[in-house]
């Protein structure tokens, strides 16, 4: 590459960033300096503003306020295309290229080498060949790279963004659908492509990774940079802290303490429950009056235990009981008949239906329950609206208005209403507070404690360290798709989780492989 | 596994279709029967090549048996009734054909509609048009005319190779040259992978939307006047339904409906197979000719079946090597 800079003077520099999405503010005053020749680690939970800020930076989306300056000049790229001509290349987890061409079209597309109107096809070849023996690869570049495994198209996606000549290279979780040794190849490419001086982004949540090939790690949380470090001076568990963590000021849980343990019965329990290449097997007891919290890393297993326990996804071993009784969880079907609920993280995708109204919206799992042969009548709908908004809170009160129109934490609101119209005896919440905002929070909080003290038992995923020690009796801690830890009353502090999460043995070295 | 490319099943098809007739019916095997076929199904093959093109960028082109109709009745109007020298008449038509087509191929990009809908309408458009100009067929009359009907090079055995034989297979061998060495051809199979895909990677997806169309109702253009030659007449009534018999001739071509692969050899193939199947008819002289639209759709069928077959091959292999790396 012709990039010779000074390997310490700044590359790209990202000066308050803004960026919201209608009421949720993704990115605020965010800033972001990536230096020639280094590995950057950009770090954070899901909705921390990662994706955002690539976005922004590329170009895919506009931004609100800010600036990016690319080797000292201010860029402002309106589409990926236009970012790529400026040197800014994006490799997204799903491979950006077309499979049913060859690997050298692909390599090629729309820059051939052309001879009197006709593609040099040898040449070509040659050239594919040749870029891709830099990258250690010596593939038959004549077939379909459909063909080829995903580490190979990544490498070829890598390939042909740094033929356009790129200085800046964001790579989002490349390692996710790799393999232990294919890991290691693209390490030792993106080392090389260090070596020429050109800066990476690796965005990743495998920490051992970062570990092994950044040299400096950002740290974004609720779209906010929380700092910038030094790979080498940060300790993993400061590194986790500042990624969960807000302060560690009061730590001990408010509830723990009033919690009489034991005295209440079992709602739910699963004994050695599991799913291969999914989540370890795992026991848990769920009990009446009571709220669990899942804490760990994004990527740790909460979401797949709660998809287990409600029957989105099939255990392969274990044992289920529902207030004593076995029984067999196999589609969301049996989750519901069983009296669980589920409210998911992907609020807009899996959750509400944006265009029907907030009483449509709350009444939907109690008529599926009920079946299609009886319907709720538009009474009892109205009613059960009624209640539900006036129970929760729900603004503005109308209950015609569509959910689409509502803020995020009164979509939330809708979403445990409609699991609460069915009476459940067991309810799940996957990030319930995740992109809301933080007055919100407080609401959510309050009201998972009501639910709790009128009998309903909780299962509670939360990034929030410091508010899953506000409302959980006891903790569950995950770590590479495995419960690891367990705490109960006074031992639920930030401080415990974090060390729990943090613990570092020979599973670590696993994760990702 | 890798497995046959379907170009090459469809070869096959071809071949042993043809040695089970000539088993039958020994005079096919002769070039006259061959002369005539590659004759008949002249206008065929060139407004499928055009297709091809349009069906490996992930369109359609719903228009093109109406612009074949439209084409007969201009030229026929043009050189009988209004006195136009026939050579002009014919670069006019493929001026309106080619302008015809860039405007479909505009107002799906430039609105971002399904091809199927605005081809659709292009079809009516088209068809209305050419009813407009004459209800009537047309007979040409043209000395022109005779000379090329009769134009033919001589293929030993006594076959005849026909001027529009000609002009078909020089069509198809061009449109196979640009399809598979240039890079509006890479371009073409970049579209049919994805549209958005091929749109980050550079490529002027609308520019290119805008050429396939107008590519697609030039060749349809053409076809329309190498119809006009075969028939010597023009009628507004003419290739109709011919859309179908093209997607037809592509599909069990090998060329992926959905996009991103095919091949025009595959799909002059394609159109042998259906002329085929109407020689075998002609000679057996007992069937009905319709026995070809039913021997069209069973084979249609099985070439779907068979690529989506091929399809769900590739996904499982990829799948597999995906789980042996976990």
């Amino acid at each position: 590459m012709e990039n010779n800079s000074d390997p310490a003077s700044p590359l790209l520099e990202v000066r308050g960033l803004s960026k919201s999405f209608g009421a949720v503010r993704a990115l605020q005053e965010v800033d972001f300096t990536l230096r020639a020749g280094e590995i950057h680690a950009l770090l954070g939970e899901n909705g921390a503003g990662k994706s955002t800020l690539i976005k922004v930076v590329t170009g895919v989306f506009p931004r609100d306020a800010g600036i990016v300056r690319l080797g000292g000049e201010e860029v402002a790229p309106r589409s990926a295309k236009a970012a790529l001509q400026a040197g800014i290349a994006t490799v997204y987890q799903e491979v950006n290229l077309l499979p049913n061409l060859s690997v050298a079209q692909n390599l090629f597309l729309d820059r051939q080498p052309m001879r009197f109107g006709i593609v040099r096809e040898g040449e070509m070849r040659r050239r594919a060949k040749a870029l891709l023996a830099d990258f250690g690869l010596d593939i038959d570049v004549t077939a379909p790279l459909g063909n080829y495994s995903v580490a190979i198209q990544h490498v070829t996606a890598i390939a042909r963004a740094v033929d356009l000549s790129a200085r800046v290279l964001i790579l989002d979780e490349p390692t996710a659908s790799l393999d232990r040794h294919e890991v290691e190849i693209l390490f030792g490419i993106m080392r090389e492509l260090a070596k020429r001086g050109i800066g990476i982004v690796f965005v990743s949540h495998f920490l051992d990774q970062v570990y092994e090939i950044s040299d400096r790690i950002t740290v974004l949380r609720n779209g906010r940079l929380v700092g910038e470090r030094e790979t080498a001076s940060l300790p993993r568990l400061e590194l986790i802290r500042m990624m969960l963590g807000r302060e560690l000021a009061e730590t001990t849980s408010v509830r723990a303490s009033a919690t009489e343990h034991g005295a209440r019965e079992i709602c739910a329990s699963f004994k050695g429950y599991g799913k291969a290449g999914y989540i370890a097997p795992f026991n848990l007891e769920l009990r009446h009056g009571e709220v669990v919290g899942l804490a760990g890393l994004l990527g740790s297993g909460r979401t797949e235990t709660a998809r287990l326990v409600f029957g989105a996804e099939r255990a392969d071993g274990g044992e289920a009981r529902v207030e004593g009784a076995t029984v067999r969880l196999q589609s969301p079907r049996d989750g519901v008949r069983h009296g669980f609920g589920y409210c998911p993280e992907e609020r807009k995708t899996d959750g509400i239906v944006a265009e029907l109204s907030v009483r449509e919206n709350i009444v939907l799992a109690l008529q599926a329950k009920r079946g299609l042969h009886r319907p709720l009548s538009r009474r009892e709908q109205d009613e059960i609206a009624r209640r539900y908004v006036k129970m929760l809170d729900i603004r503005p009160s109308d209950p015609e208005r569509p959910v689409g129109l509502l803020s995020g934490g009164n979509q939330q609101k809708v979403l445990l209403a409609r699991w609460l119209a069915t009476s459940p005896r067991l309810l799940v919440l996957d990030e319930p507070t995740r992109g809301i905002d933080v007055g919100a929070h407080a609401e959510i909080i309050r009201l998972i404690r009501e639910l709790c003290d009128d009998g309903l038992s909780l299962l509670v995923i939360s990034s929030e360290l410091d508010e899953i020690v506000t409302y959980s009796d006891r903790v569950v801690v995950l770590r590479d798709r495995a419960h690891v830890e367990e705490l109960a009353g006074e031992a639920i502090d930030v401080g415990n989780i974090l060390a729990a999460i943090a613990a570092d043995d020979a599973a670590m070295q696993e994760a990702g492989a | 596994m890798k497995g046959l490319p379907p170009v090459l099943i469809t070869a096959i098809v071809l071949v042993a279709g043809f040695a089970a007739c000539a088993v039958q019916f020994p005079n096919i095997a002769s070039t006259r029967v061959v002369g005539n076929l590659l004759t008949d199904n002249a206008f065929l093959g060139i407004v499928a090549t055009g297709m091809t093109f349009v069906i490996i960028s992930g369109g359609i082109d719903l228009s093109v048996g109406s612009v074949i109709g439209f084409t007969t009745v201009f030229v026929a109007l043009a050189i009988e009734r209004w006195g136009v020298p026939p050579l002009v008449a014919v670069v006019a038509i493929l001026a309106l054909s080619a302008a015809f087509g860039a405007a479909m191929g505009t107002v799906i990009h430039v609105f971002d509609l399904p091809p199927f809908i605005v081809t659709l309408a292009g079809m009516f458009l088209a068809r209305g048009a050419s009813f407009l100009l004459s209800t009537e067929s047309v007979p040409i009359t043209a000395p022109i005319y005779s000379t090329v009907s009769d134009f033919a090079l001589r293929m030993p055995a006594g076959g005849r190779l026909t001027a529009i034989a000609i002009i078909m297979l020089a069509i198809v061998i061009g449109g196979a040259l640009l399809l598979h060495l240039t890079r509006f051809g890479a371009n073409v199979y970049a579209l049919g992978g994805s549209r958005t895909t091929a749109s980050l990677m550079g490529v002027a997806v609308g520019k290119m939307t805008i050429k396939i169309y107008m590519l697609s109702s030039l060749l349809a253009g053409i076809a329309g006047i190498v119809f006009s030659f075969y028939t010597s007449a023009g009628y507004s009534l003419s290739a109709v339904g011919v859309e179908l018999d093209t997607i037809a001739a592509v599909v069990i071509g090998g060329t992926l409906l959905t996009g991103g692969q095919g091949s025009v050899i595959g799909t002059f193939l394609g159109v042998l197979i259906q002329g085929l199947i109407q020689t075998y008819i002609n000679f057996d002289g007992t069937l009905s000719s319709w026995w070809t639209k039913i021997a069209t759709g069973v084979l249609l069928f099985a070439f779907i079946a068979l690529q989506q077959g091929l399809v769900v091959l590739a996904r499982r292999t990829v799948r597999k090597s995906a789980g042996a790396a976990t």
